[in-house]
């Protein structure tokens, strides 16, 4: 019989507190989204160019709309990628 | 009256001279047609994310109008007509847009400030909101 000495968890214990996450936009007060502007709407988007969701990003549901719609813009206009692979 | 935005991309293949009279040419149209530029840009010549009509580059031109809601309708009978035109996307532009696209003419968005970290950037941003 193992005795105390070799305690198995069921989930791996947490390694500090977990960051809490914030909506940028809210935060620092930014009203709109350019889609003209690639560098900056890369930030939401994997290497494969699909956008990230909001449980990775933390934005709140009124940004990520406007996210996404920017992004989408951005693909019509040939600024960013609909389909890729190593994008970043 | 609403504001719109415009951005055009044409083919790489016209010279300067010919981009220069087709920008003049539809800024022509607009004012022949109750519309009011407000601010143009031109980005030159820059590389594609993806191909259009076989074109890996394409020269972007963006124009910012005022104009009555049946002016685009006309506007896009003609870019569709122009062999020169690979892709046009015209977007109906709110307050907050008007403000930033503003602000951006006043080089209140800077250059500066992208070129180095991006989180500099929007805290300058957000210093300019408040």
């Amino acid at each position: 019989m193992a005795g105390g000495k070799n305690i198995r968890y069921l989930a791996a214990p947490k390694l500090g507190m977990m960051r809490k996450k914030y909506c940028r936009f809210k935060k620092s007060g930014i009203k709109y989204i350019d889609y003209k502007n690639p560098e900056f709407l890369l930030k939401f988007v994997n290497e494969q160019g699909k956008i990230l969701p909001r449980r990775l990003t933390g934005n709140s549901l009124k940004y990520q709309r406007k996210v996404a719609q920017a992004i989408k813009r951005g693909r019509q206009i040939a600024i960013l990628p609909y389909v890729t692979d190593l994008l970043k | 009256m609403n504001q719109y935005e415009t951005v055009i991309i044409f083919t790489p293949v016209l010279s300067d001279d010919d981009v220069k009279r087709t920008e003049e040419a539809y800024k022509d149209f607009l004012r022949s047609n109750g519309g009011e530029v407000v601010a143009e840009e031109h980005w030159g010549l820059k590389q594609l994310a993806y191909k259009i009509k076989k074109k890996s580059t394409g020269i972007y031109y963006v124009l910012e109008y005022k104009g009555p809601s049946d002016i685009n309708a006309k506007l896009d009978i003609q870019f569709n007509r122009d062999e020169n035109v690979l892709r046009f996307v015209t977007i109906r532009l709110d307050k907050y847009s008007i403000d930033y696209n503003e602000r951006k003419r006043r080089g209140e968005i800077g250059r500066k400030a992208k070129a180095g970290a991006n989180s500099q950037d929007k805290l300058t941003k957000a210093t300019e909101e408040a």
